[in-house]
């Protein structure tokens, strides 16, 4: 029971949670700064982007997948700008146009090429294949602490660390501006806190961590760890400390209990199965926001709170 | 491949392929109508939402059905379970961005997640149960009228022209209520009420476009064109006319595109050709097209250029701007050595008495002159009125007046 846990559930389920966590974090400003939907563009375009280096380079090597996406990520931002600027709607449906069309050209290049035989498809996108991130050297728990054993962890692992690491640094290094232009954007111009820098960084991050999730988790995870987690930490306090602290804890318990249930839930009704795990901690995410939403102390906000006093 | 191309388009391909072609544009005219009214509410990520959140629905009635009677392929079936589901979905974005402080983006997000989340754990479901048609579920994804049967491409066109013919009758009510509700609901239009139809409409258009587009896509037929109609005119009604054509048109072309070579899937190229649409309006648009702002930015750069070289002409003053000369040497103000030609001299004075004109409006009526658009740089006889020129030409100090 023990070496098959290693092998078989220990990467993904560490995966699962440095990702969930990492977009989480990130997440608490896009939900504050009303933005949540640019991660939802975001990681539509990566698989564009990956088909695209695909068919470039001819290679899934991880470094190509990665540039691929992310300059996919950069070329639907500057569509999103200039639809803006120029066609002078608003950013939504700026945004509407710009994701769905470079979604629909990557899924076009997919099906019209020889990309698809090869491990890339639309529904991998979407789902991603958390349950193939296999540990064959995790025998037994003493591999934990051999190095020759730790290197051959998949490598999504220390890439998702790496990414999570880097946004932790980035949270805690731009704090001020970000706190500051989340809430109150003149006042941060005001006081030099470079808002237009401070967004456009941070959805340089988002983009970061949505890629480096993505081939891992999935997009519809992604998204959903954006946004949940932060949404419902949102309902639980009025101060960002804790609210961050709380979507910390949301990430991690959607992130283990979603895999945890996806792995062995069918077990305990005696079916011999496994469900989409990705599938499932997006389904907790939401049960927690939805009891969140019924319960949450600070569900109402402070002007209801106001007019109801 | 061109062969069967211009047979779909002509209708010509075959009575499925022709049902097909015909209902995809009918699809088409009618999210772009209803699309119209939501993205002037401003909120065109809810049907993004709609879409992702028919999925669970849609498994769920695809296991039921295989359960009942051994194929989940019903399209009826499987569509009356999308919309139940969708219909939660848009419950659960109004009821977040209404009774909670988070804002309709977040709701949007976290429904769309969430709900696509649970459909993609029925979908495994599904795989596990070992029934038949399984791989029917994932042309949901990204759409695809190939095989489609002649039944289910009349479904989808009768429920489309029926959802465009609802938006016709309804469409005053609707615009009034995008624009302005308190005036609406001083006409006694329940405003939530004509809301909550155009957000069913959206609901219906979606599903009934899933098996066509695919449920990832179907948000783009409900956005693009009424966006490429923005390019085009300012008016509302024209809006909703275009956008239908648009949606119409990329319909039409899509669906005739596909069918025109095996392995091409119908989503994508519908949208792709959304796209083109929008494309043609960005670059083209006489309004707010890019090339026609460049041409004006052109223009408008070469007047400023005209103008102060004239200025410095009547001035004596040496000018070494390439632009200046060129354009100058282009209207025959001065010859190729720079030195002005009769003309050129003309219109210099000229100019520096306009420009002693307009200094004098800045002075005495600065509100007024801040006001205009380009002041300085248009005639000021078409500017102004003439009683106010005359004025102002009475008023010049005498030096200026008699340079004229």
């Amino acid at each position: 029971m023990s070496s098959d846990f290693l092998i078989l559930s220990l990467a993904p389920l560490l995966v699962a949670i440095i990702s969930s966590m990492s977009c989480a974090l990130l997440g608490n400003f896009l939900v504050l700064r009303r933005q949540s939907l640019i991660g939802d563009a975001i990681s539509h375009v990566a698989l564009p982007g990956i088909v695209a280096s695909f068919l470039i380079t001819g290679t899934l090597a991880a470094s190509a997948m990665m540039i691929g996406a992310g300059v996919a990520a950069i070329v639907t931002l500057v569509l999103i700008e200039a639809i803006k600027r120029l066609g002078r709607v608003e950013s939504s449906a700026a945004m509407g146009v710009a994701f769905t069309a470079i979604f629909a050209l990557g899924v076009l290049m997919l099906e019209m090429s020889d990309a698809s035989g090869v491990h890339i498809d639309v529904q991998h996108a979407l789902y991603g294949n958390l349950e193939s991130l296999i540990w064959f050297e995790g025998l037994d728990w003493t591999a934990l602490f051999d190095p020759a054993a730790l290197a051959e962890l998949p490598p999504q692992l220390p890439r998702v660390a790496w990414v999570g690491l880097l946004v932790a640094i980035f949270v805690v290094v731009a704090w001020r501006p970000l706190v500051i232009g989340s809430f109150d954007p003149a006042f941060a111009a005001s006081v030099r806190a470079h808002p237009l820098l401070t967004d456009v960084t941070l959805v340089i991050m988002v983009a970061i961590t949505a890629i480096a999730a993505f081939e891992a988790v999935g997009s519809i995870l992604v998204i959903a760890m954006f946004i949940c987690p932060a949404a419902s930490a949102r309902l639980m306090t009025d101060r960002l400390l804790p609210q961050i602290a709380w979507s910390q804890v949301f990430a991690f318990a959607s992130a283990v209990l979603g895999y945890v249930l996806a792995g062995y839930g069918p077990g305990w009704f005696g079916h011999d199965v496994s469900l989409s795990a990705a599938g499932m901690i997006a389904s907790v995410s939401g049960i927690i926001l939805l009891f969140a939403c019924l319960f949450g102390p600070r569900r109402h906000g402070a002007m209801a709170r106001m007019a109801a006093d | 491949m061109i062969d069967s191309f211009w047979q779909a388009l002509t209708f010509t391909a075959g009575y499925n392929t022709t049902l097909v072609t015909l209902g995809s544009a009918m699809l088409g005219a009618s999210a772009g109508m209803i699309g119209s009214f939501i993205v002037l509410r401003k909120r065109s990520l809810v049907s993004d939402a709609v879409s992702h959140a028919t999925l669970p629905g849609l498994v769920l009635a695809f296991i039921i059905l295989a359960l009942l009677t051994g194929d989940g392929r019903w399209l009826p079936g499987l569509l009356i379970g999308a919309a139940a589901s969708a219909a939660i979905g848009l419950w659960g974005v109004q009821a977040i961005s209404s009774r909670t402080r988070l804002g309709e983006d977040a709701a949007i997000g976290a429904v769309l997640s969430t709900l696509f989340g649970l459909g993609v754990v029925l979908i495994t479901v599904v795989q596990a149960l070992n029934v038949k048609g399984q791989s029917g579920i994932d042309s949901y994804l990204v759409g695809a009228t190939a095989g489609m049967l002649a039944s289910e491409a009349q479904l989808i066109g009768i429920s489309a022209l029926v959802v465009l013919i609802v938006v016709f009758m309804f469409r005053r009510q609707f615009l009034l209520v995008c624009f302005d509700r308190q005036y609406a609901y001083t006409r006694g239009i329940n405003a939530d009420h004509i809301d909550m139809m155009m957000l069913l409409l959206l609901l219906t258009v979606t599903v009934i476009g899933l098996k066509v587009t695919g449920l990832i896509l179907i948000v783009a037929l409900t956005i693009i064109p009424p966006v490429t109609g923005r390019f085009w005119t300012d008016r509302p009604s024209r809006l909703i006319a275009i956008a239908a054509l648009c949606g119409a048109l990329s319909g039409y072309i899509g669906a005739a595109a596909s069918s025109s070579a095996s392995g091409l899937p119908t989503g994508p190229l519908i949208v792709l050709t959304a796209f083109l649409l929008f494309s043609i309006g960005l670059l083209f648009s006489p309004r707010r097209g890019m090339v026609a702002m460049l041409l004006a930015q052109h223009r408008f750069r070469r007047r400023v250029h005209l103008r102060q070289g004239l200025l410095s002409l009547a001035r004596d003053e040496a000018i070494y701007d390439d632009l200046t000369l060129k354009v100058l040497r282009r209207h025959g103000y001065i010859r190729r050595d720079g030195v002005a030609t009769p003309p050129g001299r003309v219109a210099a004075r000229d100019a520096e008495h306009e420009e002693h004109l307009w200094s004098l409006y800045r002075q005495l009526y600065p509100d007024e002159a801040a006001q205009l658009d380009h002041q300085g740089l248009d005639p000021i006889e078409e500017s102004l009125p003439p009683d106010m020129v005359s004025s102002l030409e009475n008023r010049l100090p005498s030096p200026a007046r008699s340079a004229r």
